[in-house]
């Protein structure tokens, strides 16, 4: 955890981190309300429910986990007066690697959560709501159970909720370890006992059919924080506001978590003004711009860019990777995807090969191992690159790895197969010529290995 | 409710074909002539779509700016594609559907699949007992690729793991389809098999400090489609190729599973389950399907026998059956008793009735057999034929009502001959020595028992395995047994040893076959009016309607 506080940049505008390492700030209710907390609550608990969904459409709010899907829409999936219960699950199940966005809020700002998720289930009228927050956040589990206390005792859980009759009770559920907890219908089934193998599509949400077989909203941690601004401002005014916090680590100075917004920075800016910039004497050599699933991003390659002009025209721009802004369509647009804010900065000292093994055992230990093109293909992406640096390289490695990841992504059951083929596609589609010298270096040529 | 008659119109690989609203995609390619490949799919199981075997291209009807289906030039709707496959084993067809199941797509999947599911496989075919009968190796054939490119080494997991007394499991042959998982949760209901560990060193086990010794646990191997899970009795006996498959049906029971029986050499190396929905669906009990065994013993009766002293000498099937008849010429009518088995087929206990008609007795019944009945498959009776021998005559309303009489009489020296068919007389109270002391003990039988060792004149028999006829099971299905095996050294088909007898008694009785037989049965039984042994077919006919006993539905 942050040993030490760090200062906000100048450039970043705070409002999901606002209180995150803010001098004299508490995770207690007791600063949260002298800061004006459950003040949105209160102004939310007045307005029509169908209403806060609406605000929530406008705001075009995407999901904070990695998938970046409309918030509003997936709360419309909700069919209002139905005849089985609505839950809403807040997944604190913060597992990809390069992202650390969510433990903070759960850390320091638990309330600000809290109020975003009691809004939420306002919104959806959903009267049981779970945090499942993952196994290796044992502290964050007792922090959150203690802001229920207090929350509670404040009248702002429990029964008829500061009068208006809505009643809501959120528990916190905890995880046991298992990276594909954080797929929502993974989740699900782990919260119904069971091993967390993620539910076939169809039903494609579990709005439609979720825990318990009920319509379920679930939600991550930052995605919930943000409704509470949307009620606050509207929908409209969050539109052009609304912001992103951003967990940068690798070949930087300053490793750090931050929040502009979106689109509001470019990667140059954030590596060099935001981060301190790369270690001496070094190059940027690529970028994982949403989490170690995304696609990596060379800073050789040239990216279009098609951008709104602010006369309302849209023009193309060449530029390199630095001058890529930070927001859900550019990323996309340039081939990759904002993710989850887990931005990996890579310099030139870093062996492609190296880094994509290691994204590679996460994976390959990872898989549920439900469907066959993800639990053998995982295993075997991961075999190849540990062998290819040990020496055991051959010339087919870069094709076969290439073809493994093409039978994955597209054919497993849940988004996870896409998560561990696009780093091996990526890699190999951006550094190519790595994966061949390191075949041909430390080859051996008759591919045998002992480990 | 939608109409029963609703067709819905789906096009596959181009065709326009109708199918009934309901249908599952993967069934309505079936329909359709496309076989689509699949491991986790079974169709009495949920869909879990672990397998990803398959991937198939879906699409729905174009939506024009009316939102209606636009239509092409041949008034069809036209078809927008998923980009990305789609499981076929877990969705409905719709109105307008669009499949694909040979496009360079669905292909590239299928080659996709099958090299992951080998890449981790031992790939022990010359060894495994599913050889022959491997999804495996047939898709390998299909949709596999010659050569591998895996140079890895492979994860190793548990094997010959005894998982249950029966059940024997080899973890690195399984591909987790999790069709045992999902038979023992949902068919059986033992929950007792799940999956540890994750990813590719997941493998199959069951929960702490449990066994598969489910009654059922067998049909786990037939629904395994590689060699996972073997039978811990058939494993290593006989190459599955060789086997002789004979359709027949269970004879342990009143429920009358219907089988394939696996024979070579004319010895039976096991029974496997045949899929009817009308008795058993696709499963059998693990009691009923090993209950053949005995079939194969060396102690089985071989040579007719008749008693001279204290001593059963053998002889020619002539003077046995000639010794019979002039025993039975002896008594008077109600000084011989028939005890029967309802493990008799109909045809076997029609001419039965025949016989105690002809000698004029009321002395004849059957032994009841009754057990714990479950709520899957097993009957409370044991017996796989009494609706047939109530039918028939031979016992009454209460199975075994006259066998009291029966022993009574023996005791009492009333009763002085007693014919006893398939049956040990110990069964209803009566002791070796009381059964010496008859004047006329004429048995039929398989093995010794203490009734065959009293005979006066002993009958070889043959097993179920080893006859043609019919039976009625619990629901009141007609069903036939076929000949699987010959019945060892001189021994005979029982309705011939008792036409036989018969015509001892009376001179040709004109009955040549077993369908004559039939024909004389069915003739006098309204119940049966009209059949013959082929008409029966296969999956039986409904004769009764369904009793109160009956197991519960599948």
């Amino acid at each position: 955890m942050a040993s030490t506080t760090r200062t906000a940049h100048p450039r970043e505008k705070r409002v999901i981190f606002k209180n995150i390492d803010r001098p004299g700030w508490t995770n207690d209710i007791g600063c949260y309300l002298q800061d004006g907390g459950y003040e949105d609550l209160k102004k939310a608990i007045a307005m029509n429910p169908q209403d806060i969904v609406t605000e929530v459409k406008t705001s075009a709010l995407r999901g904070r986990g990695g998938a970046g899907f409309l918030c509003g829409v997936k709360w419309g999936f909700i069919k209002p007066g139905g005849s089985k219960p609505v839950y809403l699950i807040c997944n604190a199940d913060e597992s990809e690697p390069g992202t650390f966005k969510d433990r903070y809020i759960i850390h320091q700002d638990p309330h600000q959560l809290l109020e975003g998720m009691i809004i939420s289930c306002f919104a959806v009228n959903a009267r049981l709501a779970y945090i499942y927050i993952r196994g290796e956040f044992p502290e964050g589990a007792k922090i959150l159970e203690r802001a229920l206390a207090e929350a509670r005792e404040h009248g702002f859980l429990g029964k008829n909720i500061l009068g208006s009759g809505f009643d809501l009770e959120i528990y916190v559920f905890r995880g046991a370890g298992a990276y594909i907890c954080g797929e929502e219908t993974g989740l699900i089934e782990s919260m119904e006992g069971k091993r967390p193998y993620p539910r076939i599509k169809p039903p494609y949400f579990p709005a439609v059919l979720g825990l318990y077989l009920c319509p379920t909203i679930v939600n991550n941690v930052e995605t919930l924080c943000n409704v509470k601004y949307i009620v606050r401002m509207g929908g409209a005014e969050y539109a052009k506001v609304g912001t992103r916090v951003l967990c940068v680590s690798g070949d930087v100075q300053r490793p750090c978590y931050c929040e502009f917004e979106v689109g509001g920075i470019t990667m140059g800016e954030l590596i060099y003004d935001i981060c301190g910039g790369l270690k001496p004497g070094r190059t940027l050599k690529a970028v994982i711009p949403g989490g170690s699933s995304a696609k990596v991003m060379s800073a050789k390659d040239r990216y279009k860019i098609k951008t709104k002009q602010p006369d309302g025209t849209i023009r193309e721009n060449e530029m390199g990777l630095e001058d890529v802004p930070i927001d859900f369509e550019t990323l996309a647009a340039a081939g990759s995807m904002a993710g989850s804010g887990g931005v990996i900065v890579m310099d030139d000292t870093r062996d492609m090969v190296w880094a994509l093994n290691n994204i590679n055992e996460f994976y390959a230990h990872e898989s549920c191992g439900q469907c066959t093109p993800c639990r053998e293909g995982s295993l075997w992406m991961k075999k190849i690159t540990a062998r290819m640096l040990h020496g055991g390289g051959v010339p087919e490695d870069s094709d076969t790895l290439k073809r493994v990841a093409d039978n994955i992504a597209g054919r497993t059951i849940c988004a996870f197969g896409e998560a561990c083929a696009w780093p091996t596609q990526s890699f190999l589609d951006k550094f190519p010529e790595e994966f061949v010298a390191t075949a041909k270096r430390m080859g051996n040529g008759n591919g045998s290995t002992n480990h | 409710m939608s109409a029963p008659s609703e067709l819905l119109n789906v096009q596959i690989d181009g065709i326009w074909h109708q199918f009934q609203k309901g249908t599952r995609v993967i069934e309505a390619c079936a329909q359709a002539g496309k076989f689509v490949p699949h491991y986790c799919y079974h169709p009495k199981l949920s869909s879990p779509g672990n397998c990803r075997m398959c991937l198939i291209e879906i699409g729905m009807p174009k939506l024009g700016p009316d939102r209606k289906p636009e239509t092409g030039t041949d008034g069809k709707p036209l078809i927008n594609w998923i980009p990305r496959p789609q499981i076929s084993c877990a969705q409905d067809i719709s109105e307008g559907m669009g499949i694909r199941t040979e496009s360079p797509m669905v292909k590239e999947c299928r080659n996709g699949v099958m090299e992951f599911l080998l890449i981790n496989h031992p790939l022990d075919c010359p060894i495994c007992d599913q050889a022959g009968e491997c999804q495996l190796q047939e898709y390998s054939v299909e949709f596999g690729t010659a050569g591998s490119r895996f140079l890895e080494e492979k994860v190793k997991k548990p094997k010959r793991v005894e998982i249950g007394p029966r059940v024997t499991l080899d973890d690195e042959r399984c591909i987790l389809c999790s069709r045992c998982i999902r038979f023992m949760k949902e068919v059986a209901h033992d929950d007792v098999l799940g999956f540890v560990s994750r990813g590719s060193h997941t493998y199959l086990t069951a929960h702490p400090d449990r066994l598969l010794d489910s009654n059922y646990s067998l049909n786990t191997v037939d629904i395994c489609p590689v060699g996972a899970l073997t039978s811990s009795d058939f494993r290593f006996k006989m190459r599955v190729w060789f086997l002789k498959e004979t359709k027949s049906i269970c004879t342990s029971c009143a429920t009358g599973c219907n089988t394939i029986i696996g024979t070579r050499q004319n010895q039976v190396f096991r029974q496997t389950p045949r899929e009817n929905d009308a008795v058993n669906s696709a499963w059998m009990c693990d009691y009923g399907r090993l209950n053949y065994h005995y079939v194969n013993s060396t102690d089985r009766l071989q040579t007719p026998q008749i008693r001279e002293g204290q001593e059963l000498v053998n002889t020619t099937w002539n003077s046995a059956l000639v010794k019979a008849g002039e025993e039975l010429k002896q008594f008077s009518k109600d000084g011989i008793a028939v005890v029967a088995s309802a493990k008799m087929t109909n045809e076997e206990l029609w001419l039965t009735k025949n016989l105690t008609e002809l000698v004029g007795t009321s002395h004849c019944d059957i032994i009841p057999r009754s057990g714990a009945a479950d709520d899957i498959l097993m009957s409370a009776d044991r017996n796989p034929n009494t609706l047939g021998a109530q039918l028939i005559g031979l016992t009454g309303e209460k199975p075994g009502l006259r066998l009291k009489d029966i022993a009574e009489g023996v005791r009492s020296g009333t009763i002085k001959a007693v014919l006893a068919l398939g049956e040990d007389l110990t069964q209803i109270g009566l002791q070796a020595d009381e059964l010496k002391k008859l004047a006329s003990l004429i048995v039929l039988d398989i093995l010794p028992t203490e009734t065959t060792r009293s005979a006066t004149v002993l009958l070889p028999s043959s097993a179920f395995c080893e006859k043609r006829g019919s039976m009625i099971n619990i629901k009141g299905r007609l069903q036939r047994l076929h000949r699987a095996t010959q019945p060892p050294g001189a021994a005979r088909d029982d309705w011939e040893i008792v036409r036989d007898l018969i015509q001892k008694l009376t001179g040709s009785n004109g009955i040549y076959l077993i369908e004559d037989v039939f024909k004389q049965m069915t003739d006098s039984i309204p119940d049966m009016n009209g059949l013959s042994l082929s008409r029966i077919g296969d999956k039986g006919v409904q004769l009764v309607e369904e009793t109160e006993e009956a197991p519960a539905a599948i």
